[in-house]
């Protein structure tokens, strides 16, 4: 492991922000912290720089335990969420900064920065002052200010927080590449599903001062570990009373479920695709419809259960007030922190070849494929 | 070992990222404590020091009674008077585009630039019964030089810039889509700046008010000229009444008297901090 | 229709009068008095003026005011940077009530502060017998109360929180990212500072300090508690006083000769306290 933490606990004025946390992140990883805001996320990044020291615990850098080592001398790049370009210099000089304390060589910064600017498309740009810079630029600079002193471990702080949403995804995917072709171990943190999506290749789910999980994507959507994860990743809708749901009977004191969009299937009654497996179904009436661009979000009543779905727009267009069919596949049944799959059974009744015709999100375990 | 009990010490509080915090504060202190803290204990511990009765005596002798009386009242005038013009002038700068304004926008802060003797010898000079203003004003029968009257102009002199400048950006911040919803809802001018605006404006005011009104009853340069300080006419300030009694060598009357003026001091000051504080919650709440 | 150009020329009634009486509460209050001071000052033609301020007294209640505000600003703008720094890119406990402590000088009346130093290094001060140890150690007198020493210490005083005042909101409003951010690469605190606050503060650096200059050469109500030897420890304001209640014509004119030269300042001042804000504002749209 490049970077651990090891029993971390931390409390600001009686809020415990850590509790005893355990990390382990692999050299040359991308990894995102995600949680919702005041999880915690943030005081372990900053704990990593040594921007705050844990009450307990170790951390370790590269097998050194860097407790007691000035967040300067931790070979650590660091972007802060609102940037902190140094107004009063140039894109060069804000970029050259970190090497000049180091006392490097003039021709070395030159060389250094140069590189950089090229390596982040910003030539042309290296007399202008940060207010003359648009959002992504500004980013562009404060990652090539964290990378110029060649540090061994990059730290993000919410880094697409400040960036409209417009130019948001096209950033993600270029702050994705520029880390891979570095090379370069880092952390970021977020309280956007998508974005932790997206851009990292492992994720570490926090809340209420906990890591609740740490996987990949497909882990953490198809695996939720926590109660608070199933909750919060993906689109959940939460019943309670699953039994009320046809083909799950609650089981082991479960009584609590989570169902996200994709384990729910919803057609017309006269749509003969499904007419083998309409004894499973149940009646829904559409309270509602959203456009999402390339999907319809529906929100139907099932027996006074509120369940939504996506809808591809080739199908046949529907309206709000009608009477469908609704199949629910599966959903995660809670009780307490303890998380549990269940199909459903009516359906495990019926041929199985044919059941999953329509699931074509799923794969043959029955997981997500992403 | 002792990096040990360093390490127990550091680790509950913030590491300070940014250096520099120990040499800062530490001056920051020492210089607070040398320069102003210590010598004002000194006053306070030798007040401390006089027994009940003699402070008592000292604090309550007919000039010194007097004293507070004019210095508080005249100086809770001038603050009145100021927060009516304070707040017209700081309407005029902020609503409205006129020619010299911002000649007076500059002018309002000449009492902060100008030597408060300077203003005491021309404000006396002025006010004399054959003075350019206090010519006219006797004809009409009223004294201003060595009365409570120019005492006060005095103290409206050194007091116009606080409540204008608490003012002015309060009302530059000040949504127009108050008055407007105001409007909307039928009422006129008149009405909406009372029950609107002026109520959002109270805190400043408070504040501008609070702020002309300390620094009116420990005024002396701008006051000790035009007042006559003479003591049948209670034209004595207690800020001349300190100097008095320094020139006459009375030390524990000095100081006895500069003990109420401090714990004066202090509880404006605080108020003027509440109120501060109080406007400050309101305007993040919004 | 009507309703609405009634209201309106209401408004514009309201308008002219509150203008008008903005005008005429300035002009009695400020204007007059600014005059007066330069009319007073000349009245007795030019050279008289010139004479008035190359008197021996004169002279030397420049050199001492010259003194008192060179030292005073500063010690100020070392306080006032140094305490800045400690309150705005720390936090700790009781920063507010340190904060409000800095702020004493402005509420209390001068005459305390005289009176303070006073019971603190006069006769009967506390301090008093500390001083004369010092300074038989040294072999020499050390006199503070009633010397220059006094006066310099009364003018530190009463100008103390000026330059720290125009500093913090600064401060506070910008945030400490640049400098932890600095800090984390490795800067220093010098380094920090010069290459990255210095520039955002420079200009409230500079209005703090003409400020703090204002009021030094003006101070009174401190320095004439400390202050008794005409001549020797006396500053302009002392000097105008002394001048005016002398009594006679010629004196009263030279008072005002002298007065003329910090109302002239003063006015400067307030010039280039304009000039420095347009800086500072066209300054901070570097955001």
């Amino acid at each position: 492991m490049y970077v651990e933490l090891k029993n971390i606990n931390k409390t600001f004025d009686g809020f415990r922000a850590s509790r005893d946390i355990n990390i382990g992140i692999e050299k040359g990883s991308l990894t995102a912290l995600l949680g919702p805001s005041g999880s915690g996320k943030t005081t372990i990044l900053r704990m990593i720089a040594g921007l705050e020291n844990p009450d307990s615990g170790d951390i370790f850098i590269d097998g050194v335990r860097v407790n007691d080592i000035a967040p300067s001398e931790r070979g650590i790049g660091f972007v802060f969420q609102n940037y902190a370009l140094f107004r009063y210099m140039t894109v060069f000089d804000n970029i050259a900064y970190g090497l000049k304390i180091r006392k490097q060589p003039k021709e070395e910064i030159k060389k250094r920065v140069t590189e950089l600017i090229e390596l982040t498309g910003l030539t042309g740009m290296e007399k202008r002052y940060p207010n003359q810079l648009s959002g992504g630029q500004r980013q562009r600079v404060a990652f090539a200010r964290a990378l110029a002193p060649n540090p061994h471990l990059l730290l993000l702080d919410e880094p697409f927080a400040a960036i409209d949403a417009k130019v948001r995804h096209e950033l993600r995917m270029w702050l994705r590449d520029m880390i891979h072709k570095v090379g370069i171990t880092s952390i970021f943190v977020t309280h956007d599903q998508d974005e932790a999506v997206e851009v990292a290749s492992q994720i570490i789910v926090t809340n209420n001062g906990r890591v609740e999980q740490t996987g990949t994507a497909r882990e953490i959507y198809g695996r939720p570990a926590t109660a608070f994860v199933t909750e919060f990743i993906g689109q959940p809708a939460v019943i309670d009373n699953y039994g009320r749901l046809k083909g799950f009977e609650e089981e082991d004191g479960f009584t609590k479920a989570v169902v996200r969009p994709e384990f729910i299937e919803a057609f017309k009654s006269d749509n003969s695709r499904f007419k083998h497996v309409i004894g499973c179904s149940e009646e829904g009436t559409i309270t509602d419809i959203m456009f999402r661009g390339t999907s319809l979000e529906l929100t139907l009543d099932v027996g006074g259960i509120k369940l939504s779905t996506h809808r591809s727009l080739e199908r046949r267009e529907v309206e709000i007030g009608e009477k469908m069919r609704v199949i629910i596949y599966r959903l995660f049944a809670v009780k307490g922190d303890e998380v549990r799959l269940i199909e459903n059974e009516e359906l495990k009744k019926q041929d199985m070849h044919n059941a999953r015709l329509e699931s074509y999100l799923y794969s043959q375990d029955g997981y997500f494929v992403m | 070992m002792r990096s040990m009990s360093d390490k127990k010490v550091k680790q509950h509080k913030k590491p300070r990222v940014i250096p520099g915090f120990g040499i800062t504060l530490g001056t920051t202190v020492a210089m607070l404590s040398i320069l102003i803290l210590i010598p004002l204990g000194s006053v306070m511990v030798y007040a401390f020091c006089m027994t009940p009765r003699e402070f008592w005596e000292n604090v309550t002798s007919p000039g010194v009674i007097y004293a507070f009386g004019t210095s508080i009242l005249t100086a809770f005038i001038a603050a009145v008077v100021n927060s009516v013009f304070g707040v017209i002038l700081a309407w005029v700068l902020v609503r409205y585009e006129f020619p010299g304004k911002m000649l007076l926008d500059g002018l309002i802060e000449l009492p902060f630039a100008i030597p408060t003797a300077v203003a005491g010898i021309t404000l006396s000079k002025l006010y004399v019964r054959d003075g350019f203003l206090g010519a006219p004003l006797a004809r009409l029968g009223i004294t201003v030089s060595y009365t409570h009257i120019g005492i006060t102009v005095a103290m409206i002199f050194v007091g116009i810039p606080f409540v204008v400048r608490s003012v002015q950006p309060v009302l530059e911040k000040l949504d127009p889509q108050f008055e407007e919803a105001s409007y909307i809802l039928g009422a006129d001018s008149f009405s909406t700046f009372f029950k609107v605006i002026l109520s959002e404006l109270m805190p400043a005011i408070l504040t501008g008010f609070g702020l002309a009104l300390a620094r009116g009853i420990g005024e002396y340069g701008s006051v000790i000229y035009i007042a006559g300080n003479s003591a049948r006419e209670h034209t004595q300030v207690v800020s001349y009444i300190i100097m008095q009694k320094l020139n006459y060598m009375d030390y524990p009357g000095a100081t006895a008297v500069a003990f109420v003026m401090l714990i004066i001091s202090f509880v404006l000051l605080l108020l003027i901090n509440i109120v501060q504080i109080r406007q400050s919650r309101r305007t993040n709440n919004i | 229709m009507a309703q609405n150009t009634k209201e309106k020329k209401k408004t514009d009634i309201v308008r002219i009068l509150l203008i008008f009486i903005s005008l005429a509460f300035v002009a009695v209050m400020l204007v007059i008095p600014l005059v007066s001071v330069i009319y007073n000052s000349l009245r007795k033609g030019f050279a008289f003026y010139v004479e008035a301020l190359s008197g021996k007294y004169v002279v030397s209640a420049f050199k001492v005011t010259m003194l008192a505000t060179v030292i005073a600003v500063a010690v100020n703008t070392f306080f006032g940077l140094v305490a800045s720094w400690a309150l705005t890119r720390f936090s700790f406990r009781g920063k507010q009530i340190l904060a409000t402590l800095i702020d004493i000088p402005f509420s209390i009346s001068p005459v305390i502060a005289g009176l303070a130093y006073i019971m603190t290094f006069g006769r009967l001060g506390w301090a008093a017998p500390f001083l004369e140890w010092l300074g038989g150690l040294l072999g020499i007198e050390i006199k503070i109360v009633f010397a220059l020493p006094g006066v310099v210490l009364a003018t530190i005083f009463v100008t103390f929180p000026f330059v720290s005042r125009e500093l913090i909101p600064v401060l506070n409003a910008d945030g400490t990212d640049e400098e932890e951010a600095a800090a984390l690469m490795g800067a220093g605190g010098w380094s920090i500072f010069k290459s990255i606050t210095f520039p955002r503060i420079k200009w409230a650096l500079l209005y703090g300090v003409i400020l703090c200059t204002a009021r030094a050469l003006g101070e009174f109500g401190a320095v004439h508690a400390l202050s008794k030897t005409r001549g020797k420890t006396f500053t302009l304001p002392l000097e105008i006083d002394a001048l005016y209640l002398s009594g006679d014509q010629d004196s009263i004119v030279a008072s005002f000769a002298v007065s003329s030269i910090l109302v002239i300042l003063a006015v400067l001042v307030l010039v280039l306290r304009y000039v420095l804000e347009y800086k500072a504002k066209s300054a901070g749209k570097r955001r």
